[in-house]
Order: structure tokens, then C-alpha cells, then sequence
């Protein structure tokens, strides 16, 4: 294969929604920041009267303790609704292949993952969603959640400007809907349709080719789900296997509108931050520090996905990338781009089972969405990158010994304890949440690969919760009491507190003082503190998870190093001399937290690390004992 | 609180009722008028106006005189698809590319195409490489009793280029290649 006619698809599936989002992020900001003034009037006339059926004339002027209350009551009629929903799916109509009901403990599971915008999936839709189920359900979830990040970004943003109060919660969930979503839905759903992606109501279909068994096609509404599923950084596909699936994702051009669309409204939000911050500056460094985050994932992944896979080695088999799991008319170069930006964003549909990428390939997603900034959900994105910058800013501020400010804004206590707490949330979640599964049956048995690829689909299936991304590495049965019910818990904490604690920043920055600009001020527009802000993403995400990397992936490609250096194994392509340095240069690695007293730098990192439960493996080589064969030890340091 | 309540529960009603009627019954609407055949699954009709199967979905083609698609880890199972989900480290992986290469004759001199021997993340993957066509020639030519060189003429005539200005590569639709087949030569 030529590598180098593959390396089109990244170059387009990031320039273009580059290019697309400068043009939508001004929109944006016209159509949903609309100053007070003009509130109601021309085009606003349709998202204001429409909340005028069920609230006042003119919007409210919400300070963010009320923002956010409207937000979450919201979410918790949302919850009960589409539970309901779920629940009656045998009753209710648009149901011709006769789904029947769903178990407590998975629609349980199900609608956390849609209120949180997650959209991981332990049913497979074109098993057991009726279409019914699919419309109210999911898509109508999949457009309200993302709209609800973005008006709690929106909300943010007017806080850190400085306005006397930060818009109308309902107002700016129908501006988002109306002049944003349900336009870039349309176009392309009708472009997705027009390659392939069906969009009927008529049940599935008996295929009879002579000769052969009766073969049964399911079908449905798909493009309609497929376009917001990518546009609300969703995730969550018609049929089980996403958009590998042939009916989700017929052709190349397919793939590129959605790879395109999964990634543009995040991109577009940031153009919009910064115009209705008017610091453009700033909005470029966010901007590229979240960019840099996604782009290197993408290289490292297209590396090592167009290595072959371990388990064809020195079988009479072409040399090639690993397909194990993708698909001919993706390829694995635009698979491995998609997998990281659809990880670096949190929308998490796949086009190739990440589940089989090669060990360091997976590691990509994986990390990606551990550090869940790189443009992350729509409006949640900026909501933990703030939380990024608030530490970079009050780190920097310790190295000068000034007050932190940002915006012209002093930085004071509250606002490092609200970042703290939702620095923390994020890896304690994860952290826990593995160890617990991890040494019991009910994450063990769970399992559908032996040895570390085993841990890291249980770590993964935690990390894509706790970051609202979606994707899975599916062989693991997830669909049980256990991890239907703490899955669910995750997804829940993953959520709210990230989005309602930046905005709590955000509501105590805008009551202050501005400090005026000296020649003193830590600029928040330099190539500098993007460095600062680049730095921090990575400290902390490394000292929070790289024991826990180390585990999973990383001894997953030990493993198959030394299986392939093997004598027996002559004709393995990857048995080269270079490669057997990665595993030695990799414990080294682990040896980051012990050197964490030197690091007076982080003093907070360093929490975030002693709450987590250390996890020690002995990682046996037996590759052929089909158990797990990882015993686990909890070692709290603290 | 009621309020609060209230407003909640309208703005869920009126969000329903836009996202999940007027928005899918628009897509619905324009996708009859705009691409039809797209819209109902590319369904592909034999003479008798009965479905043959979906051009974007793999059927198992299990006769000699016949192309093979990819493996499938669900067995073709179009109401149930996914993935085999194994890690590059399970031995059942391995095992189950070495079962795989075995069945295609695969030797060190003629070593078998990769997306032959690997399960497609959906198990319904329509397409196989060009090179992995070409290497089933040899045997339809055999069993359909045609040259070689007419078999791989019949193929270079479907090889679909579609998507190569963003990186996509050369592939053959399976199951329109084995109708074309059945055209040129009628065995069964």
C-alpha cells in the first residue's frame, strides 16, 4: 500500500474543518451571543419566542447559581423522560422488527450515557433500539446535550467577560439548536444519504441470493442519527459496530464529511471564544495548544496502525498495516486519524474496532481522552481547558511569585479549589473506578482478551465514561449489573461537575475588579504560555495515568516485542534491533511518581497522584493462558 | 422550584418535538427526492424483482467459482454486525489468521493478502483490495473453467477509485463482482 497517497486523508480531515470553523465560529458568535440589546429582534425572534411559549416575554438575566440550576433541571427531566422513553419502547409505535424491552440496569446505563453526551452504547442498536427508540431517544438527546455544553460555555465566556449576568439558560439551548445544530444536521445528513447512508422507515429486509443462506438487512433512520451523532460530538451510531458499519459509513467520502463534522463545531467554538472575548490571541493559543494534542496522536497512531499486527507474524500472510477490525474502504491510515479525533473530541463513534489496534496504537485514544481537552465536547471542551488554564496561570504565578490573573481577572483561592476539584475528579474517577473492576470477577470475567490487552479494556471502558467520549474497546461484555450500574455512576460524575464548576469559576471571576495591564501582567496570549498551558495538560495527565498506562497498553507491545524476538520467529517485520529498546526505555517511565518530592512545581499534580490507587502488575509472558493472568495490589502512598 | 420544573419539562417537549419529528421527517423527505435507491439501503433486485442483498453489505460467497469478501467475525450476520474485538496478542487471533491463510492455500512463495486472512471491523465490509481479487483468480479461472487473464479483465473493469484524492485505495465491490462473474459465465 502507499503510505503516502494515505497521508491525503489527514491532511484534509484536519485542514478542512479547520478552514470550515473560522467562518461558523463567527456565525456563531453573531447567532448566539446577541447582545441585550438586540435580544428578540431579527433572526432571534424564532429561538426567543419559541422559550416565550413556557417562560417570559424577554430573556432572564441568570447569574450562574441559576444558569446552572436551570441547566440541571433540565438534564434531570431529560433523564426522566428518555427513560420512559426507553422503558415503553414494546408500546410504542415505528417499531416493524418488533424490538422488545430493555433490562432496568441497561436503560439505566443508556440514558446516563445519552444525558452526558457520551453515548456509550452497551446495547447494539440494530439489535435492540426500535426506531422509535432512536429518534426520541437518542437523537433527541444527541442534539439536546451538546446544545447544553455549548450554553454553559456561553455562559462561561460572559462571566470571564465580565458582563453583569450571563444570559438565559433556555434562550441559548434554542439559539444553539435552531441557528446551529439542526442547519448542520440537515446539510449533512442529505450529503450522507446521497453516499449511501439509508434513511427509511421501512423494516429490515430478506436478502435471497440462489444459492445461498437467507440473509437479513437492517436498516432505518440512519442518516439522520449519523449527522448529529458526528456534529454533537455524540458518538453514538444506528448499529453496533458504528461507522465501520457499511450502511453508516459507505465510502471514502462519507468518511470524510464525518471525520470532518466531528471535529468542526469544536473547532468553531474556540473561533468563537475568542470574538466574544475579543482576544483573538488567546483563542489561537487554546486553539493550538488543543490542536498540537490531537495532531501528534494522529501521527503516532497512523504509525504504528500501519505496522502489521503481532498475531500475523511469520505466517505466509503480505506484509501489510493492521486491518484486524477495518475496513478495505477506510483504510488504516484514515482509521487511525479517525480514532484520534474522535477521542480527542468527545465524541467517540469509531470506524474501526479499537479494540484490535495495534497496542501503542490504542494507546492513543486512550490517552487522548485522559487528557480530554484537545477540543473535548462541544462547550465542555473550553469548560476543562479553563480549569487548565486556571492551574497554568496560578502556576506561573508561584514561579514570578505574583497573583495569578487571567483576563484581567486576580485569581484568587475559590477559583484554584473549584480548578482542584475538577482537576481531581477526572482521574480519581478513572483510577478507582479500574482498580475496583480490575481486581474482581466483575471486571475480570468480563474480559475478552488475555493478560494486559484484558486490563486495558477495562481502563478504557472507564476512561471513555469519565470523559463523555463514548468509544469502547468492545470485546469487553459490558452489558451487566455491574458495569451497566458503575459506568452509569462515571458517566454521571464525569458530566455535571466538569461543566458546572468551571461556570461557578467563571460566575466568581466576573464579580471581581479588572486589574489593569502592566508591564508585570503574565500574558495569556503568547507562544510562552502556550508552552505553560501545554505543559500543564501533560504533567498532570502523565503523573495521574501513567502507572496505569504502563499496565495496559505499554506492556501489551512489551509482550509482543519479545514474542517476536523470539528465535523461532525469524520472519517477524518488526523484530528489529531498535524495537527491543522500547520496553527497557518504558520502566523508566513508571519511575515519574517516585520523583515526585523534586517536582515542587506541581505541588497539586501530586495529589491528584497519592489519591490515586497505585496499581502493581506482575505481568506474566505466558501468551497462551487464555485467563487473565494479571494480579493486582492496591498501594495507596498516601 | 415548580417553575423551574414546568419549564424544564415544556423545553423537553418542544425539544422533542423539533429534533425527533420535524428534523428526521425533513431528512426522510429530501433523502426520497434527492437519492431514492440510497435511501432504502442500495438494495440490488434479481430479474424476479426479489432483494439479492445490499450492495454496501458482504454476503458470504462460500462456492469455489466464487470471490470471497473479508472474513466475518459475526458470520455475515447483517441484523447483528461487530467486530472479532481480539487484541494483536491473543493467540486466538493468531490462530484463527493461520486457520484462515491455511483455507486460501497460502505458502511462503504465494503469501496470502492481509485483508483476506483479518475480520473487517463490521463483518460486513463489501469490498476487498485489488491485490486480494488477483489472488483469487487463478482459482475462479479454474473452476469457471476461463483464463486467467479474462478473470482479472473482469475485475480491473469493477475496481472502484472512488475517494482517492483523500487517500482511499483501490477495492472491489465483492458482490457486484460476483454478479458480473455470473454474467460472463453462467455455472452452477
Amino acid at each position: 500500500m502507499d503510505t503516502f497517497v494515505d497521508l491525503l486523508n489527514p491532511i484534509f480531515a484536519f485542514g478542512l474543518p479547520i478552514a470550515a470553523s473560522i467562518p461558523l465560529g463567527i456565525w456563531a458568535a453573531r447567532a448566539l451571543d446577541v447582545p441585550d440589546e438586540r435580544a428578540g429582534k431579527g433572526i432571534d425572534k424564532i429561538p426567543t419566542s419559541l422559550v416565550a411559549l413556557f417562560a417570559g416575554k424577554t430573556p432572564e438575566k441568570m447569574n450562574w447559581k441559576r444558569y446552572a440550576t436551570s441547566l440541571l433541571w433540565f438534564n434531570l427531566i431529560l433523564f426522566i423522560l428518555s427513560f420512559l422513553i426507553l422503558l415503553a419502547q414494546p408500546f410504542l409505535p415505528f417499531n416493524p422488527d418488533g424490538k422488545p424491552a430493555l433490562s432496568g440496569d441497561l436503560i439505566y446505563n443508556t440514558v446516563c450515557s445519552f444525558v452526558t453526551n457520551t453515548n456509550l452504547q452497551h446495547y447494539s442498536g440494530e439489535q435492540h433500539l426500535s426506531y422509535f427508540s432512536q429518534l426520541a431517544g437518542v437523537v433527541w438527546l444527541q442534539f439536546v446535550t451538546p446544545a447544553c455544553g455549548l450554553a454553559a460555555m456561553l455562559a462561561t465566556i460572559r462571566g470571564l467577560r465580565g458582563d453583569d449576568h450571563l444570559g438565559d439558560f433556555y434562550v441559548d439551548l434554542f439559539r444553539s439548536l435552531i441557528y446551529l445544530f439542526l442547519p448542520c444536521c440537515l446539510v449533512v445528513a442529505i450529503a450522507l444519504a446521497a453516499t449511501g447512508v439509508p434513511m427509511t422507515f421501512a423494516g429490515s429486509v430478506k436478502a435471497a441470493f440462489p444459492g445461498m443462506d437467507e440473509q437479513t438487512i437492517a436498516r432505518g433512520p440512519v442518516a439522520a442519527e449519523v449527522a448529529i451523532k458526528q456534529l454533537g460530538t455524540n458518538g453514538g451510531g444506528f448499529f453496533g459496530p458504528n461507522s465501520a458499519h457499511p450502511f453508516e459509513n459507505p465510502s471514502p467520502l462519507s468518511n470524510m464529511i464525518e471525520v470532518c463534522s466531528i471535529i468542526v463545531l469544536p473547532m468553531a467554538s474556540i473561533v468563537m471564544l475568542g470574538i466574544m472575548l475579543k482576544a483573538r490571541r488567546h483563542a489561537v493559543v487554546i486553539f493550538g495548544v488543543m490542536l498540537s494534542l490531537v495532531v501528534a496522536g494522529a501521527i503516532v497512531a497512523i504509525a504504528f496502525e500501519n505496522r502489521p499486527n503481532a498475531a500475523v507474524a511469520g505466517l505466509p500472510v503480505v506484509a501489510g498495516p493492521n486491518l484486524e477490525g477495518k475496513e478495505v474502504r477506510l483504510g488504516a491510515t484514515a482509521s487511525a486519524t479517525w480514532a484520534a479525533i474522535t477521542t480527542a473530541t468527545s465524541n467517540g463513534s469509531v470506524d474501526a474496532m479499537h479494540d484490535s489496534l495495534n497496542p501503542l496504537g490504542g494507546l492513543v485514544p486512550m490517552s487522548l481522552m485522559m487528557f480530554n481537552v484537545a477540543f473535548s465536547g462541544i462547550g465542555a471542551g473550553f469548560e476543562n481547558m479553563l480549569v487548565y488554564i486556571i492551574v497554568a496561570v496560578f502556576l506561573a504565578g508561584l514561579m514570578v511569585g505574583r497573583t495569578p490573573e487571567y483576563l484581567g481577572k486576580k485569581v484568587e483561592a475559590r477559583e484554584v479549589k473549584y480548578a482542584m476539584l475538577a482537576l481531581l475528579i477526572h482521574p480519581l474517577l478513572i483510577c478507582v473506578a479500574t482498580a475496583i473492576f480490575a481486581s474482581t470477577a466483575w471486571g475480570k470475567g468480563t474480559v475478552a482478551n488475555p493478560g494486559p490487552h484484558g486490563f486495558s479494556e477495562i481502563l478504557y471502558e472507564f476512561t471513555s465514561s469519565a470523559a463523555n467520549n463514548g468509544s469502547g474497546f468492545e470485546g469487553l461484555s459490558d452489558n451487566n449489573v455491574p458495569w451497566n450500574v458503575a459506568a452509569g455512576i462515571v458517566l454521571l460524575l464525569g458530566r455535571f461537575p466538569a461543566l458546572i464548576l468551571p461556570l461557578a469559576i467563571a460566575g466568581s471571576l466576573s464579580k471581581k475588579q479588572r486589574v489593569p495591564t502592566t508591564s508585570g501582567t503574565l500574558r495569556s496570549d503568547t507562544p510562552t504560555f502556550a508552552g505553560m498551558l501545554l505543559g500543564t495538560v501533560i504533567l498532570v495527565g502523565a503523573l495521574s495515568f501513567l502507572p496505569a498506562v504502563v499496565l495496559g497498553p505499554i506492556a501489551d507491545h512489551v509482550e509482543r516485542s519479545a514474542a517476536q524476538a523470539k528465535p523461532g520467529d525469524t520472519k517477524a517485520p518488526d523484530a528489529k534491533p531498535g524495537d527491543t529498546k522500547t520496553p527497557d526505555a518504558k520502566p523508566g517511565d513508571t519511575k515519574t511518581p517516585d520523583a515526585e518530592p523534586d517536582d515542587s512545581k506541581a505541588p497539586d499534580a501530586k495529589k491528584a497522584d497519592s489519591t490515586d490507587s497505585n496499581i502493581k502488575a506482575d505481568v506474566s509472558n505466558n501468551t497462551g493462558a487464555n485467563s487473565t493472568n494479571i494480579t493486582l495490589t492496591g498501594v495507596n502512598k498516601s | 422550584m415548580f417553575k423551574s420544573i414546568f419549564r424544564a419539562i415544556a423545553a423537553s417537549v418542544i425539544t422533542l418535538l423539533i429534533c425527533s419529528a420535524a428534523y428526521p421527517a425533513t431528512v426522510w423527505f429530501l433523502a426520497r427526492v434527492v437519492c431514492p435507491r440510497q435511501a432504502e439501503g442500495s438494495l440490488i433486485y434479481g430479474r424476479d424483482r426479489s432483494v439479492i442483498g445490499s450492495e454496501l453489505i458482504a454476503r458470504p460467497f462460500k462456492g469455489a467459482g466464487y470471490f470471497q469478501p473479508r472474513p466475518s467475525a459475526v458470520d455475515y450476520k447483517a441484523d447483528a454486525a461487530g467486530g472479532s474485538n481480539l487484541g494483536s496478542n491473543n493467540p486466538d487471533l493468531r490462530a484463527k489468521v493461520k486457520e484462515r491463510a491455511a483455507a486460501l492455500g497460502a505458502s511462503d512463495e504465494s503469501p496470502a493478502p492481509i485483508d483476506l486472512v483479518t475480520a473487517s471491523g463490521s463483518g460486513l465490509d463489501p469490498h476487498i483490495g485489488v491485490e486480494a481479487a488477483y489472488y483469487q483468480a487463478p482459482r475462479i479461472a479454474a473452476e469457471r473453467k476461463k483464463t486467467v487473464a479474462e478473470i482479472k479483465a473482469l475485475i480491473d473493469r469493477s475496481i472502484d477509485r472512488s475517494g482517492q484524492i483523500w487517500g482511499a485505495q483501490p477495492r472491489v465491490n465483492v458482490l457486484m463482482l460476483n454478479i458480473e462473474l455470473d454474467q460472463i459465465s453462467y455455472t452452477r
